[in-house]
């Protein structure tokens, strides 16, 4: 049996003392541990941003991409060799902004891999300025007026897009967070699991304990992940009281068990690379 | 008129998207290449589903045919506009192909000497929807080609269809022949007979497509833009077959971050595009060459800049593919000249981007891909597949971005037990552990980056040289690269016929770039004119850059058209008849697709004379 500490990296972290990272990083790795994956056989991609150094702090497999680009890279991985166990990390800058195009997409997809997003709302390594999910009116470095815009709904988002596991998480739970990662990860089809992992530098709003006040499970409230409408009902709840927990479950066939070069089954970085009739498609040219 | 029998001759069809053009041409071509005849098509269309101008030129020879050609032998004219743009250009003893169910046409809407055979096709064949078929018919007969290939290929063409599609289409051919058997003159310019050979017909798209399939590329990621989706379309054809996994992306960024992702985990990837698509891979080009990532991309250019020419082709992107991505690290820039070349480089581009981990970029443009020619089959074993330096059972201290002799560190892939490690597109030391952030270290940076850089040098040697096509001792050499090869090489026969001594240097490895070979070449090079299909003269610039030495004069096309071997013939001539002291830049137009009203045989502005100079 695997323990957390076969999954600690090389590498201290470096994010800022208090970051809600460490917990992320520290569910993540009670999760792996609990589902027993052994580190080789795991790849973890991430985009750019203080989240997306993860890769770097976890012992695994793992590609550091670009700002944005985790999820396609991820999708061509596990595509690539469905073995693995892939998941994907980053920011809400990464995924909610510059990456949101493939994010919307990869929810219709259903590969089966994990989208962990550390959602802090708020640019951390640019230092500070206001990201796809700051609430309207917070002032940050880049809008010293307050934001103009209203914030991306990620698990709304993820609802409507077709993700087929779409929980959200709090770091400054970290068995609840491990127990939602290991859902997500066990769950056949694409799992976002957004976090609340607050940025205790840049953002002086939505903090722990602001955090605190605020979120109750669902799964204390009775609710039934099975239903549509009931999740979406609930991602909209935003006030004195915030949802974290599973909102939504769902088995749907993945993109790999309907791709027809996956059908045999055989990863396809293990299938053999002399398969075209040649001579065959010569005569198809004449 | 007596008959005269030629070693080859050209048949336009022009007509509006939509005629089914495209279709009918390729059945015609493929018809001849069937019936030992080499043949080589070029389809001018435009940006629209429906309406607009067409034109297909399919150019037979009983010899290799290079290009499109310059002649018109004979026109099927599907519209009136048709027949008024190109009427005048079919050549003395030609013939034009109507229906006169859409139009009359009259003798002075056509040149001196040329038949007007005009098919009442729904007289015929019952069905206006047979009217390329009656068409092609009466051409056949016309020609006196033997029509056993074209009705089996009706038969190949339908036969998911069934007999009920397949029966009116032979009936309307056999009447179309029979209609000109009838009421026409047997064509007066004939081609003698074929050699038998039944010769494939591809461009260069399916081309690059079967080098893929043939180096055991699993992963094709792309979005779709002309003109590379065609490239898309023939390799989803053959994804059940192969067991290729193709995917559609949501853009051009997801496609190449897609292809890096397959092919991180150890699977052979790629992905094609155009000039605008891979202006939004760019900063994942750099990506690739950052996490040593093998992965192969095509970039088949059309006419910029911006949206630009979608349907019309250009050699504009050059610059584009040297620069893409920021910083500096490995690529290679290879752009292939012939449809055989799209086979044998893509075969090589798998091998290089897995021996040296690095993106390989392959630069075509519409003309190449899109075009039809015949070739005389592809050896299909002369490039092994190599996949450079694998691990599989990692020795202790295994270091994924090990600094070798050779810049090359041996890959071990995800899911292999014992390599465990991170790669990065922050700078990173010989494990892969990130150096940019807290301790930025320059003596690791310096060392990581010749690391990368030193791939390059190894690389270099082993591309083949360039060479130079025709004798040693010319008198005027044509310089340029990828798909204008074939036109130069037209030009050169040609002018020797005419006693004028050229050659040609058509260079096909730009990336590195082969500085050594290209200025010995030069160096023995008595006058000099560069042939490419764009504004500023990106190669001659490179050339410039890495060598030093200069291109004496230029010639050069950025109106969407291919060069018409006419173009060159006359300005090499002009060259080697007037021997100008000074530079001379020339720019040549083609007269496709203007206004009806436009009458480009009394332009003077057209055609190969110089209408540029500075």
């Amino acid at each position: 049996m695997a323990q957390v500490k076969d999954y600690i990296g090389k590498i201290k972290p470096d994010w800022c003392p208090g970051c809600g990272d460490f917990g992320v990083l520290n569910s993540l790795q009670r999760a792996l541990a609990e589902l027993d994956i052994a580190p080789h056989n795991v790849l973890v991609v991430s985009g750019i941003g203080c989240s997306s150094n993860l890769p770097g702090f976890i012992h695994s497999y793992g590609f550091h991409g670009l700002h944005g680009r985790s999820l396609p890279v991820a999708s061509g991985a596990k595509l690539g060799n469905h073995a693995l166990t892939v998941i994907a990390t980053g920011g809400d800058g990464d995924g909610y902004g510059i990456g949101v195009g493939h994010f919307v997409h990869t929810c219709r997809r259903n590969i089966d891999m994990t989208y962990i997003v550390m959602d802090n709302q708020v640019y951390g390594l640019t230092t500070g300025q206001a990201s796809p999910t700051t609430e309207k009116d917070i002032r940050t470095k880049s809008t010293p007026e307050g934001t103009i815009e209203v914030a991306l709904n990620p698990v709304a988002l993820a609802l409507s897009c077709g993700a087929t596991y779409v929980a959200r998480g709090f770091s400054g739970d970290n068995l609840h967070l491990a127990q939602l990662m290991k859902g997500a990860i066990e769950h056949k089809g694409f799992a976002l699991v957004d976090v609340f992992s607050p940025c205790v530098t840049y953002n002086k709003h939505n903090t722990y304990p602001w955090f605190r006040e605020r979120v109750y499970k669902l799964e204390d409230r009775h609710h039934d992940p099975a239903d549509f409408r009931l999740a979406m009902e609930k991602a909209f709840e935003w006030g004195a009281e915030i949802p974290i927990g599973l909102f939504y479950k769902v088995e749907r066939s993945t993109y790999e068990d309907e791709e027809p070069a996956l059908r045999s089954g055989i990863p396809l970085v293990r299938q053999p690379l002399e398969r075209a009739d040649l001579a065959s498609i010569v005569e198809d040219f004449i | 008129m007596a008959q005269d029998t030629h070693t080859e001759l050209t048949v336009w069809i022009g007509g509006a998207a939509g005629d089914g053009i495209a279709s009918a041409g390729e059945s015609f071509a493929k018809a001849c290449s069937r019936s030992g005849y080499h043949v080589f098509a070029y389809n001018s269309y435009q940006s629209v589903i429906r309406g607009g101008h067409v034109c297909m030129h399919i150019r037979i020879g009983t010899h290799k045919v290079q290009t499109q050609g310059d002649e018109l032998d004979y026109l099927i004219a599907l519209n009136q506009d048709s027949l008024q743009r190109y009427g005048k250009r079919v050549v003395p003893g030609g013939a034009v192909f109507y229906n006169t169910d859409k139009f009359q046409a009259t003798p002075d809407q056509a040149g001196r000497d040329v038949q007007l055979i005009g098919l009442p096709v729904m007289a015929l064949a019952g069905n206006q929807l047979m009217q390329n078929t009656a068409l092609i018919g009466a051409l056949i007969q016309t020609l006196g080609l033997a029509p056993e290939a074209t009705r089996e290929l009706i038969r190949d063409r339908f036969a998911k269809k069934g007999e009920a599609v397949i029966k009116p289409n032979l009936e309307a051919f056999d009447k179309g022949m029979a209609y000109a058997k009838e009421h026409a003159k047997p064509g007066t310019i004939r081609i003698g007979a074929g050699d038998g050979k039944r010769r494939p017909l591809a461009g260069g798209n399916p081309m690059i497509g079967f080098g893929a399939l043939a180096a055991g590329c699993r992963f094709y990621s792309a979005y779709p833009m002309t003109p590379a989706s065609s490239l898309l379309h023939w390799l989803v054809g053959y994804a059940a077959k192969t067991g290729l996994l193709v995917k559609q992306c949501e853009d051009e960024i997801s496609a190449l971050n897609m292809a890096i992702g397959a092919a991180h985990v150890g699977v052979r990837a790629m992905t094609g595009t155009s000039g605008g698509g891979f202006a939004l891979m760019t900063e994942a080009v750099g990506e690739a060459g950052m996490t040593e990532t093998p992965v192969v991309i095509v970039e088949a250019m059309r006419g910029g800049p911006s949206t630009g020419l979608p349907t019309k082709t250009e050699q504009g992107d050059l610059f584009q593919l040297l620069g893409a991505s920021q910083g500096e690290f490995p690529r290679v820039i290879m752009a292939p000249r012939t449809v055989q070349e799209c086979y044998d480089m893509t075969l090589h581009a798998f091998n290089l981007a897995e021996r040296y981990q690095c993106p390989v970029l392959i630069a075509t443009d519409l003309y190449l891909a899109e075009r039809l020619e015949t070739f005389d089959g592809v050896n299909i074993t002369k490039i092994p597949i190599d996949r450079g330096a694998l691990i599989k059972q990692p020795e202790d201290g295994y270091r994924r971005f090990a600094d070798t002799p050779t810049g090359v560190s041996p890959r071990a892939l995800p899911g292999t037990p014992g390599a465990v490690s991170t790669t990065a597109t922050d700078e990173h030391d010989e494990d892969g552990i990130v150096i940019s952030d807290v301790f930025t270290n320059p003596p690791m940076r310096k060392k990581m980056m010749e690391k990368r850089m030193r791939k390059m040098d190894h690389l270099l040697k082993e591309l083949p040289a360039p060479t130079l096509d025709g004798p040693a001792d010319a008198d005027l050499t044509l310089v340029g690269w990828g798909s204008t090869y074939q036109v130069m090489l037209e030009a050169m026969e040609v002018l020797k016929q005419e006693g004028l001594n050229t050659n040609v240097l058509c260079l096909r490895y730009l990336w590195p770039f082969q500085a050594a070979e290209v200025s010995r070449l030069l160096a023995r090079c008595k006058m000099t004119m560069s042939v490419e299909g764009n504004y500023t003269g990106q190669l001659v610039r490179l050339i410039r850059m890495e060598t030093g030495m200069a291109i004496q004069h230029h010639l050069r096309k950025y109106d969407g058209e291919p060069f018409e071997p006419k173009q060159v013939i006359d300005q090499a001539r002009l060259l080697l008849k007037t021997r100008p002291k000074e530079p001379v830049v020339a720019s040549v137009v083609s007269d496709e697709g203007l206004a009806p009203d436009f009458s480009p045989i009394e332009s003077p502005a057209l055609g190969a004379e110089v209408s540029r100079q500075r």
